[in-house]
């Protein structure tokens, strides 16, 4: 029972993937009621997980494959809060789409749950299953849309994640080959043991584990699926994967790079790895942005951009033992920031491009005239995105940057820093062509109040811990913690 | 008391926005209330102010951030550096609410983001922590960009963005700037950097530091060639901005150089004093000339406040006690002298709807008074005796004249062109044949026209004739920064 327990957040996500077609099935007149059951189970997952926390009492299930610690339940919340924001996004769509509501709301949550799982999984079998649990409905998902482009995005994204799985496969592989476990720990143990007896085929394992997570992460050079994707996937979805995969994948690689390969001995080698890629990251993905005409391509490049950033925080491995985590709480507060504004950008695009019938940034002109509460919400998550302050994004640059500089990664920095300019260029056109352009009519804008609640969401998200940033900071330090050394 | 007067001015601003629709025309009468409590809440600081102590005052401080190597604290606190410019930042708070009695367009939100504005540049000279500092540094650019960007006009979106991104460009380097300091030295307490911290193996050397934040701030100021953002601002700006712009925008930068590059990194200003004093020179000059062949008065004073701008820096690259008070004196001095040119310009302007230099002319006749205002701030401006300009441009003089000797005779010459510029502006605009063209333009006639005239006219005479005003508060503030450098 103490397994089932442990897995209660995955579960309840999972149960309610089923009762929701369950009620299709038996009451079809009531399809409304679909996405709040849906959100339901959400809450009780939530709400599993926040008993987890009131009982302070961490531990593992399934012979160590399942950790249920500071870090994975940081996550849940995260995943939880994501999944219902957007499932309260896509309502209004889902209705007007008109066919497969009870389909779409169940793989939403079945991707929840993998999601969950790959937070917690320490183990390369259990990190595996969980990432095809996460990935294949994704697939589905982003192909859900009637139009060409939607399943021109899902063949894509399939095709792409193929590849990506199997690369993993064989990295997986190969350092099972080496250190005779799949069991994080044990990697870990078995690499510290035998020293650098076998540092190039190691090497050669972080390699393509770092190319097979590279594609969830979206980075440089794994990048290319990214804006026609999310160009062509339903909105809903592409903010979905922009901030759940993404977000788990660098739960998941944090978990990896810092359990299985210790640091001292291959940690030189991975640092310099991540610095790279997050530079090239960082300045392919917001040099491509700023060419943009249409607003989801423009997020979908602004995305690898912010890849880019998060992975300054993996590769600040400061040598300060005190700071030795730094990085990795970077990352995990750079992750929720995200999540909050990325999704508050997206929904905000949902709101207004249902509205108009473009995706084009010149055809959000004078929006400010139109629905002035709305573009105000859209304005504060480019901003954050930009990351200026009062907003949540400010914070985890600063972050991270201050992460870095610890790390003695100036010049990445400063690369960083740089890259804020460039962003700043689009984020903030867009913020000028709303509140600036003229409006090609005049007629204001009605939202759906579903969408205004998941907007309202995560706005309130992205200035709330824009003025009292330390909760969510402790927050991801004291999830990142369990990677302290003892 | 101090965070009172830093947020006073924005709550005033939070009030004028929650006023119903019915009632927005007195949106002007909370802002000139927020203002004018602001003013008299620092005019109480300043006469408060204990001259004798070097150390901050009215200091307060809470823990707003606090994670392991991430500390922030919400400290303020003033010296004898950062008070005048708190009170000149009040004064001309005020003086760019009354200048605005006439607008119209949105009155609501035109005030709050004037008063924010007021309150980000307050927050800016009062921060004891650079990243508090750095947030007030940042919080200023988004109601500057609205305020050009909507009650502008010209070229007014471009102007708010080109505003924006050269803002941005220069505090990104300062934001890794302060990194690197603060990873260092593990604080970022201003008054610890400024003191006893020592910088250990930090990630840049320390020149680079020096330069990374002296860019950010040098946008700011603006020196040659980073200024061409200045010039666009403030034609394109609202008369009440470009007060706010020219009179307290642009010391934030000067501001920022003495109190964080000079006083946190002594050394590195000494190695790099003679290029700032060379910059300082060149933008005296480049801008005078310039200034000498603009066709548009506002332009025309934009580019005069590069070349004083430039004196601030020159003394500033002196680095003695002389010259560094004599910068900081130039800054206030600047600051009421061109919030007096541009209140006076904004008032022709509204009766004339041009600012060509060659459609205006013998305007003396038909506004007498507010060219009467125009040619008092010229003469201040190019420096006459008795007001404020002359005591801060002859102290920059002395004070530099023995470090940088060609520096300062370069600067000089500047001056004489200001003289030229001014002169030859006043006789193309004031004097000269009436032109009938303006027969029906009025004079000023409102009371808050007259007020706002008088006030900066009064404070130009004052600083002008009673120096030691400012002079024995900055002397002992300035005094603590040169100890620092000899030590």
């Amino acid at each position: 029972m103490n397994g089932i327990d442990v897995i209660g957040p995955q579960l309840a996500v999972l149960i309610a993937a089923g009762a929701v077609i369950l009620v299709d099935a038996l009451f079809p007149k009531q399809r409304k009621m679909l996405p709040y059951v849906a959100l339901i189970g959400v809450l009780l997952s939530a709400a599993w997980s926040l008993s987890w926390f009131m009982r302070d009492d961490y531990q593992t299930a399934f012979e160590g494959t399942i950790s249920l610690d500071q870090y994975s339940l940081f996550f849940y919340f995260i995943f939880a809060g994501i999944t219902a924001t957007v499932i309260l996004a896509s309502i209004d769509w889902v209705e007007r789409e008109g066919r497969g509501a009870s389909e779409y709301y169940s793989l939403i949550l079945v991707v929840c749950s993998g999601l969950m799982f790959l937070s917690a999984a320490r183990d390369l079998i259990t990190i595996f299953i969980a990432l095809e649990l996460s990935s294949i409905p994704q697939y589905v998902l982003a192909g859900w849309g009637k139009n060409e482009k939607s399943s021109e995005a899902g063949l894509k994204y399939l095709l792409v994640g193929a590849v990506a799985s199997s690369i993993l496969l064989y990295g997986m592989a190969v350092l099972f080959g080496v250190t005779g476990s799949t069991s994080l720990t044990e990697i870990g143990a078995a690499i510290t043991s035998n020293g650098l007896d076998n540092r190039s085929v190691l090497v050669l394992s972080m390699v393509l584990i770092i190319a097979g997570f590279g594609f969830k992460m979206a980075i440089v050079p794994f990048q290319m699926w990214v804006p026609d994707v999310y160009q062509g996937a339903p909105t809903p979805v592409a903010a979905f994967l922009s901030v759940g995969s993404k977000g788990a994948a660098f739960a998941v690689i944090t978990r990896v790079f810092f359990e299985a390969f210790p640091e001292g001995f291959l940690s030189d080698d991975w640092t310099m790895i991540f610095a790279i890629m997050a530079a090239v990251s960082m300045t392919l993905g917001n040099v491509m942005a700023v060419v943009q005409t249409d607003i989801k391509r423009m997020l979908g490049y602004s995305s690898i951009a912010q890849a880019g950033t998060f992975l300054i925080g993996l590769a600040a491995i400061s040598t300060a033992s005190d700071e030795f985590t730094l990085g990795a709480s970077g990352v995990l507060l750079f992750v929720a920031a995200y999540a909050f504004t990325n999704l508050g950008a997206f929904i905000g695009i949902i709101a207004i491009s249902q509205k108009i019938g473009s995706d084009q940034i010149k055809d959000y002109a004078g929006m400010w005239k139109r629905a002035p509460v709305l573009t105000l919400a859209l304005a504060f998550c480019l901003i954050s995105l930009t990351g200026i302050p009062p907003t949540v994004g400010f914070w985890a640059k600063l972050y991270v940057f201050n992460a870095g500089i610890h790390a003695d990664l100036g010049w990445l920095v400063v690369i960083g820093v740089l890259n804020t300019m460039i962003s700043a260029f689009y984020y903030m056109g867009v913020v000028r062509q709303m509140f600036l352009g003229e409006p090609k009519e005049a007629a204001p804008i009605r939202t759906a109040t579903p969408i205004s609640i998941a907007l309202g969401f995560a706005t309130l998200g992205v200035i709330v811990f824009g003025v009292i940033p330390s909760p969510l900071i402790s927050a991801a330090r004291d999830a990142a913690d369990i990677f302290a050394r003892q | 008391m101090l965070s009172v007067l830093v947020f006073l001015p924005a709550a005033a601003g939070v009030i004028c926005l929650l006023l119903p629709r019915s009632a927005e025309q007195n949106a002007k009468y909370v802002a000139l209330l927020g203002s004018l409590a602001a003013l008299a809440i620092s005019i109480v600081l300043f006469a408060q102010f204990d001259q004798t102590d070097t150390a901050f005052q009215f200091v307060e401080k809470r823990t707003w951030v606090d994670v392991a190597s991430f500390n922030l604290q919400y400290h303020l606190g003033v010296d004898g550096l950062s008070m005048p410019l708190v009170v000149l930042t009040t004064f001309l708070t005020l003086a760019s609410v009354l200048v605005s009695f006439s607008v119209t367009n949105r009155p609501r939100a035109y005030y709050a983001c004037l008063l924010v504005l007021s309150s980000s540049v307050l927050g800016v000279f009062t921060a004891l922590d650079f990243l508090l500092f750095f947030l007030f540094w940042e919080l200023e650019l988004f109601p500057m960009f609205l305020l050009i960007s909507i009650w502008g006009s010209g070229r007014k979106e471009y102007s708010a963005t080109k505003f924006v991104i050269y803002t941005i460009a220069g505090s990104s380097f300062m934001l890794a700037g302060i990194l690197a300091l603060a990873a260092s030295a593990n604080t970022f307490n201003i008054e610890i950097l400024g003191s006893t911290a020592t910088f250990e193996d930090t990630i840049f050397p320390l020149r680079w530091i020096f330069v990374l934040l002296f860019i950010g701030f040098a946008v700011k100021l603006p020196i040659v060639p980073l200024h061409t953002w200045l010039p666009d601002a403030h034609s394109d700006a609202p008369t009440a901005v470009s007060v706010m712009l020219a009179g307290v925008l642009l010391k934030m930068g000067g501001y920022g150089i003495l109190r964080m590059c000079v006083t946190i990194l002594p050394e590195q200003a000494d190695d790099f004093g003679i290029w700032m004093a060379g910059i300082g020179a060149v933008s005296v000059l480049y801008g005078a000339f310039i200034t000498l062949r603009q066709t548009d008065v506002k332009r025309l004073v934009a580019y005069s406040s590069v070349s004083h701008m430039g004196i601030v820096l020159l003394g500033i690259g002196a680095l003695g006690q002389t010259s560094l008070v004599g910068a900081t004196y130039q800054m206030v001095a600047h600051g009421v002298i061109t919030g007096l040119l541009f209140v006076t310009i904004g008032l022709m302007y509204e009766r004339t709807h041009t600012r060509e230099i060659a459609r205006l002319g013998g305007l003396a006749r038909q506004m007498p008074l507010i060219t009467t205002g125009m040619v008092f701030a010229g003469f201040a401006s190019l420096g006459l005796p008795a007001l404020a300009g002359f005591v801060a441009e002859i102290t920059v003089f002395i004070g530099a004249f023995q470090k940088h000797e060609w520096a300062v005779i370069a600067s000089i010459f500047g001056v004489v062109l200001s003289a030229g510029y001014v002169l030859w502006t006043m006789q193309r605009v004031v004097f000269g044949p009436v032109k009938h063209e303006w027969d029906g333009v009025t004079d000023q006639h409102q009371w808050w026209e007259h007020a706002v005239v008088g006030v900066l006219a009064v404070l130009t005479i004052l600083l002008g004739v009673y120096p030691s005003l400012l002079m024995d508060m900055l002397d002992p503030a300035i005094g603590t920064i040169v100890a620092r450098m000899a030590a």
